[in-house]
């Protein structure tokens, strides 16, 4: 050992990675690689959140555009009742919205985990087949189901179960229906691949223990499976606050999301200081979920892999 | 040996296992007596785990009964079998310190706090844990997650304990201190073991009993010492330590006396019940095979010495036989090695001789090695 210590010790002072210089000959081919991607998301992605975030702080113009003009005026119109109500009745949707895809999507994506791999390709094809059309046509699909002399009324009419078509299009209820749809497999995706990955003989262990099929699951499946069904809960519900084409197409003009709010500043009201505010208020918004997430899905994460 | 309890603490009869059209545990039959500790000992696929999470209520049977303290359980979910099981990879709950580990299966049982705590420290220092209450299990050694296993099985006092190559993970100088503590710990507790393993030598050092299972059949069962000694099978004998294994054919069966012919020789040998041209093995272990540079009364078997493997304490002699067989020899390191390439006659006791039918494998007889005993209704 005391001849290996002697040139332990002579290598120490070049030990200190810090102080190193790359040559630019190797910065060179690292430059040609990842550069390109930088440029792309400089402009595509950083400039426009940059113009947004600026002209959030100046005024609307008389004829639409906008005059420069610093101001706070913007965030402070926020805080009138009518627009905080709007984000409101949105996180309330959102929420509703979450938490109908998790108790329908965790079963469904416990299923799925637990069939033979030939079930498990078809089953996930299955989940992701939607993907292939644009949701926005898909959208279009459930007004025809919906409608009032549509799908589900002709049915439900031909069958004398009801005499008078119902009221379902334009309603919060389709508003849900259609957000449930569309984010239903961002649900059961992280459900699933959290599920697949719960070792079965931990299962085995609680029953052996005595913990019936019930008790096993709060105890051991639940929290082991907390990561997926954090990560599920953050994919539907942020997207929930921004889909404006859902409610716009399923809710009518009766149900007006955050989303709305933002589509109808640029486009109708041509107040774009005001709507970009808005969309900073939901980025921050958005920022601090995923914080939240990182923070306590990551440690759950920690133990249990 | 400490009195064994002539209770029969777990039974199975008439037990057959199948997964779709692969049977993989056929007509098996099986008496574990209370505080036993009973090895079942065999190559992987053998069926042997699937006998244990039949037990332990895994797995249903797809004919036959268990029996627990005489109480037919097949129909009995596993929370409701007061057994537990010890996980080939531990199964502990990644999410809970040492202490919730232990404690689970109180908790559940709805026991009170101070009783769980007093239990579970009692386990802690049981399986010399104390001190790692606040531990996760990622924050652990194999050793001591298995430790843990085993203190959170025992915790909830079973009255048979199932253990699934428990120490199938860890590293052979740990494997052989855990084999004594969980004997010792076995011992003292006198809970029934029922122990999973493929490693002979492991089945050897701790059982009472050793089951010999291969392709789902029960081929021996009896003390370490009968199963090295008195092979029932061709393959207990093969299984179970290292063994010459001779094809022969009876040519002369007289009382006590038998002439047996080998390919190139003959060797008379103590063995009744056996008959006149019939095929049998005879098996022979190395450390019992002697050779001499003449033939030995009552034997006829020439070889070739090949060469000599040091082994540390033991020394092999690979000795060949005309039709190109090797017999292993082994002997103590220090004694006289004879050069390769002489020619030696090769011998043995008469009664270190295991003679085996051959057409007849499975000659084990349950009567014989079942204690008399009886089943509550």
């Amino acid at each position: 050992m005391s001849t290996a210590t002697t040139p332990e010790i002579r290598l120490r002072p070049n030990a200190n990675p810090q102080r190193q210089h790359i040559p630019l000959s190797r910065l060179a081919p690292l430059i040609l690689m990842v550069g390109p991607a930088i440029l792309w998301l400089l402009i595509f992605v950083a400039a426009p959140l940059v113009y947004v975030f600026v002209i959030s702080f100046l005024k609307k113009g008389t004829y639409g555009g906008v005059v420069a003009s610093f101001n706070f005026e913007n965030y402070l119109r926020i805080f009138d009742p009518l627009y905080l109500n709007i984000f409101l009745v949105s996180i309330l949707i959102a929420l509703a919205t979450t938490a109908l895809c998790l108790i329908i999507g965790y079963p469904f994506a416990y299923i799925i985990a637990r069939a033979s791999s030939r079930n498990k390709n078809i089953l996930l094809t299955l989940i992701m087949l939607p993907f292939w059309t644009n949701s926005l046509i898909r959208t279009y699909g459930w007004i025809m189901l919906l409608r009032t002399n549509g799908t589900f009324n002709t049915i439900l009419q031909s069958a004398h179960l009801i005499s008078q078509p119902l009221q379902m299009l334009y309603t919060t209820g389709a508003v849900m229906v259609g957000m449930v749809y569309t984010l239903f497999p961002f649900m059961v995706l992280p459900l699933y691949s959290s599920i697949e990955k719960l070792d079965h003989s931990l299962l085995e262990a609680a029953n052996d223990l005595g913990a019936k099929p019930g008790r096993a699951f709060l105890r051991v499946t639940l929290p082991l499976t907390a990561p997926g069904i954090f990560a599920g809960c953050i994919q539907v519900f942020i997207p929930t606050l921004g889909y404006f084409f859902i409610s716009d197409l399923l809710g009518g003009g009766n149900s007006v999301l955050v989303g709305n709010l933002i589509k109808n500043q640029f486009l109708a009201a041509r107040d774009w200081p005001f709507g970009a505010a808005l969309s900073i208020l939901l980025i921050v918004f958005t920022i601090i979920l995923i914080r939240l997430y990182n923070h306590f899905g990551g440690r759950i994460e920690n133990i249990t892999s | 040996m400490a009195p064994m309890s002539e209770k029969v603490m777990v039974e199975l009869h008439n037990v057959d296992k199948s997964f779709g059209e692969n049977k993989v545990v056929k007509n098996l039959n099986l008496r574990i007596r209370e505080g036993e500790f009973l090895t079942m000992l065999g190559p992987s696929g053998c069926g042997k785990t699937t006998t244990l999470r039949m037990i332990a209520g895994f797995e249903d049977v797809t004919t036959g009964t268990i029996m627990i303290e005489g109480e037919n359980v097949v129909n009995k979910p596993p929370y409701r079998r007061n057994v537990n099981t010890v996980f080939q990879s531990y199964a502990l709950f990644p999410h809970m310190n040492v202490f919730d580990n232990i404690a689970f299966g109180l908790t559940e049982k709805k026991v009170n706090k101070q009783e769980i705590r007093q239990r579970v420290t009692e386990m802690l220092s049981l399986v010399q844990m104390e001190g790692y209450e606040q531990r996760m299990p990622s924050q652990m050694s194999g050793g001591q997650k298995q430790r843990v296993a085993i203190a959170r099985a025992l915790v909830n006092r079973p009255k048979v304990l199932l253990l699934d190559e428990p120490l199938g993970a860890l590293d052979l100088k740990l494997r052989k201190q855990m084999q004594v503590e969980l004997k010792h710990l076995q011992r003292k507790l006198g809970i029934t073991f029922i122990y999973v393993t493929h490693d002979q030598e492991e089945s050897l050092t701790m059982s009472d009993r050793i089951a010999v299972m291969n392709n789902g059949i029960l081929e021996q069962i009896g003390s370490p010492d009968q199963i090295y000694n008195q092979p029932a099978t061709k393959f207990v004998a093969d299984f179970i330590g290292e063994s010459n294994i001779l094809e022969a054919a009876v040519e002369i069966a007289d009382g006590a006396n038998l002439k047996v012919v080998f390919e190139t020789g003959y060797a008379v040998v103590k063995a009744t019940g056996f008959t006149k041209d019939e095929a049998v093995y005879i098996s022979v272990r190395p450390e019992k095979l002697k050779c001499a540079a003449a033939a030995v009364p009552g034997f006829n078997l020439k070889g070739v010495v090949k060469e000599h493997i040091y082994v540390g304490s033991i020394i092999k002699t690979i000795i060949e036989l005309p039709d190109g067989q090797e017999l292993i020899m082994s002997s103590l390191t220090g004694t006289p090695l004879i050069p390769p390439g002489e020619t030696v006659w090769v011998y043995w006791e008469k009664e270190d001789t295991v003679i085996l039918h051959a057409n007849e494998e499975r000659i084990y007889n349950l009567s014989e090695q079942v204690p008399k005993i009886e089943v509550r209704a």
